[in-house]
């Protein structure tokens, strides 16, 4: 018994095995101190907890994009988080214009449609314009072609964008009917957060149902299935491809919307940068591929990076927390590649989509 | 052979010294400085340059100071010593990259006399060490940070601040917080600049030496958008005032999330002049109104008179509120040029380096628009530094406490002053 134990023993398991242990302990204890110092009235948390959602529910719809990509041509498109950005600063001008003439202000669902409309076609028809440009000219290129083209055109939108409209920074306008707040369970919740996560649900619930019960989403799941079988089935691979990034794009395009409801400040030519690698953590987190993975991924992590430097680390005595958040994120990264490469949702894949 | 070379190094003894009797005139003038002149020939200009922030979120900044400069030359009909001025300018950012990158440009072309800037401390911290080695002087129109002008700390030899310093601008806002607003308890935040990290000190232990307490003291990183956690951690405490001396947009984030905080309901917002900027209350949103805002305060005919010349140049107000140590700075320069400049009688003009640096250090009494200005040796032990300071201008004077209405979200600038000391 000892014998075969000796024998599959191995120090990498080992400290992985330790590892795991310390950080469960350290879970336990940050989470326990923190909660126990009592210095967050329940209110607080509550507030932190919406506000995740809300981030997250942003996360999710960003995080679709990389995942509904890679689950066809198994690539991560890295200028994604570009795309989301060219949607959120194309409607910045005219959600002031709008705003200015008090068109925002009279008719607020008209003018939200207005704007998700606009930024969901620029980011959907920039998307399929990277598509065609960067990746179809390199459909059968070794794997880190198509990535290394991918930072290219993050670069080349960023920079555009900068050319374009100048480096200063933008804000989205306040919309009056959203503003306020409503009681959920005797707690005051911002209207706008709760909007935008109901929202961003109904987009997620309509992109399930277009994948699982129309006939173009069919011929996506083929294509991801098998390429080269869909193809002797009489699917038009490329064309099906395109649609894929345009349903990407028009989802990143309204997280861009959303993104300006929610925080409205910061709006600039690389605000695309850090909330693209979040939602690619997001992917990864519910398990790269999977659909609903994606969204379950963007809601945990919104709410655990929102939530969790507070509750754990501040429990664990470490100072200035919020300043640890995007590197609690990251940390999530690594520990779901390394416990669980294929994601809270994921299957394993098979050593050819590996 | 050897006859042959012996005849051509002959033919070219006799030639050069045909040559060097024919050549041009070995000029009077041996510069004696010990670091060095700028000889400026009849038909070259006099080269300035200004190394300010001049695009991004702070491009307010810049374009505040670049205007002052400009107006400044145009007053002296773009002319010093008989020479046209020659104005260049790098983009410093508000970074310490962009800083040492705008340095080394400048420290690389010798025919520049001075350079006014920066703007942002972070970008003069990184900067003032190549300028100081090029032997040139720089003329800062509005960094705050205080380790700037304390040899020992971030000084060198050249550096020079027409503005006040934070320990003057700290202590106006722990004053005005505790006395005027009756604030016991406060709590601040910075970005981890020099100029927000040195203020928020400075703020916090004259806050402390009137009796107040600071629950929190803390930092958000530059780049930075979801601001709950940390206004979360603030808001436990529940502070008189929060304090948060940054820029934008990492200020916008602050003041826009802070009404969805419980806890902080009761808390007044401060920030200082990193947020003086036209673009701010539009940005930040709804929440402003009531804010205070620490910042340069300049009043007097001369003013007026310069706020005219903007208009008529630029059309309206300047963007925010150091354009006045700008002119001021530039005049310094000018005026300290004019005082050591060698003119020969064909036009040409030497500037001693070293000579430049004291007759700036020399300046006393200067009327400026921003007060009577000093710039030699300060003593700053009233505030607990032993250490020497040299090359602060300014004597504090022009200060005040700005406090944001409903005017200024709809477009109104500046904010009106709610308290002088």
């Amino acid at each position: 018994m000892l014998k075969r134990y000796l024998e599959r023993f191995s120090w990498v398991d080992f400290f992985l095995r330790l590892f795991q242990i310390a950080i469960i302990v350290a879970l336990v204890v940050g989470v326990t101190n923190t909660l126990r110092s009592g210095k967050y009235t329940i209110e607080q948390w509550v507030t932190l907890i919406f506000a995740g959602l809300a981030q997250g529910s942003i996360y999710a719809l960003i995080a679709l994009g990389y995942t509904l990509v890679y689950g066809i041509l198994l690539m991560i498109n890295f200028a994604h988080g570009d795309v989301y950005m060219a949607g959120a600063f194309t409607a910045v001008f005219l959600a002031q214009s709008l705003s200015v003439t008090g068109f925002l202000e009279r008719h607020p669902v008209w003018s939200l449609l207005a704007l998700i409309a606009l930024a969901s076609t620029v980011s959907m028809v920039l998307n399929v314009i990277v598509e065609r440009v960067a990746y179809r000219p390199l459909r059968n290129a070794p794997r880190l072609v198509p990535l290394i083209t991918a930072i290219g055109a993050s670069f080349t939108i960023e920079y555009s964008f900068r050319g374009l409209y100048g480096a200063e920074f933008r804000a989205y306008p306040p919309v009056p009917a959203l503003s306020g707040t409503i009681h959920i369970g005797g707690f005051e919740v911002p209207i706008v957060q709760i909007v935008v996560l109901i929202a961003a649900v109904v987009l997620m619930i309509a992109l399930y149902l277009f994948i699982e019960r129309t006939k173009i989403g069919k011929a996506m799941r083929a294509v991801s299935e098998d390429k080269d079988v869909a193809r002797l089935m009489g699917i038009d691979v490329d064309r099906t491809i395109a649609i894929t990034f345009a349903v990407g794009g028009a989802l990143a395009g309204a997280a861009g919307i959303f993104n300006g409801l929610f925080r409205p400040q910061g709006v600039f030519f690389f605000m695309g940068f850090i909330p693209g690698i979040k939602a690619f953590t997001a992917a990864v987190l519910g398990g790269i591929g999977n659909v609903p993975g994606a969204m379950f991924g963007g809601l945990i992590l919104g709410v655990i990076e929102s939530v969790f430097p507070n509750l754990m680390l501040e429990g664990l005595g470490i100072p200035a927390v919020n300043q640890l958040r995007d590197a609690f994120a990251f940390t999530i990264l690594v520990m779901i590649l390394i416990f669980r490469p294929q994601g809270i949702f994921g299957e394993r894949l098979a050593e050819k989509k590996a | 052979m050897s006859k042959r070379i012996f005849l051509i190094a002959s033919v070219l003894i006799v030639a050069s010294m045909v040559l060097a009797a024919c050549g041009p005139k070995k000029p009077a003038f041996e510069c004696t400085d010990a670091i060095g002149c700028v000889d400026i020939a009849p038909d070259e200009p006099v080269h300035i340059a200004y190394m300010l922030t001049v695009s991004g979120a702070t491009a307010f900044l810049g374009e505040d100071s670049k205007g002052a400069i400009e107006i400044a030359i145009d007053d002296r009909g773009g002319k010093l010593l008989g020479h046209d001025i020659l104005l260049t300018g790098e983009d410093s950012l508000c970074s310490a990259e962009g800083g040492q990158t705008a340095a080394t440009k400048v420290a690389a072309d010798p025919t520049i006399v001075g350079v006014i800037g920066t703007n942002c401390s972070s970008a003069a911290t990184a900067a003032i060490e190549t300028i100081s080695n090029a032997g040139l002087v720089m003329l800062s129109p509005s960094n705050t940070a205080p380790a700037l002008t304390i040899e020992g700390e971030t000084w060198q030899p050249g550096y020079f601040r027409v503005c006040h310093t934070d320990l003057f601008q700290g202590r106006v806002a722990a004053d005005f917080a505790y006395n005027e607003l009756g604030a016991r308890t406060a709590a601040t935040i910075h970005d981890g600049s020099p100029y927000a990290d040195q203020l928020q000190q400075v703020f916090a232990a004259r806050f402390k030496e009137l009796g107040g307490e600071i629950t929190f003291q803390g930092a958000v990183n530059v780049g930075d958008t979801d601001m709950r956690a940390i206004l979360t951690t603030v808001a436990a405490d529940q502070p008189d005032v929060l304090y948060f001396p940054i820029f934008e947009p990492e200020g916008d984030f602050i003041v826009a999330q802070s009404s969805e905080i419980a806890g902080l309901e009761n808390t007044v917002l401060m920030g200082a002049d990193g947020l003086l900027a036209d673009s701010f209350p539009e940005n930040a949103g709804p929440n402003v109104v009531g804010m205070y805002l620490s910042g340069p305060y300049v009043t007097g005919a001369a003013y007026d008179e310069f706020l005219a010349k903007w208009d008529k140049k630029f059309g309206g107000v300047p963007p925010s509120g150091f354009h006045a140590f700008a002119y001021d700075a530039t005049n310094i320069l000018f005026n300290a040029i004019e005082k050591v400049a060698v003119v020969e009688d064909d036009g040409t003009v030497h500037i001693g380096r070293q000579a430049l640096r004291d007759a700036i250090t020399a300046t006393s009494g200067y009327k400026g628009l921003t007060g009577t200005l000093d710039c030699g040796d300060d003593d700053y032990s009233a505030f607990g530094i032993d250490k020497p300071s040299h090359g602060d201008c300014s004597t504090g004077e022009a200060l005040g406490i700005f406090q944001i209405t409903e005017e200024e979200l709809n477009g109104n600038w500046p904010p009106p002053v709610v308290y002088t000391p």
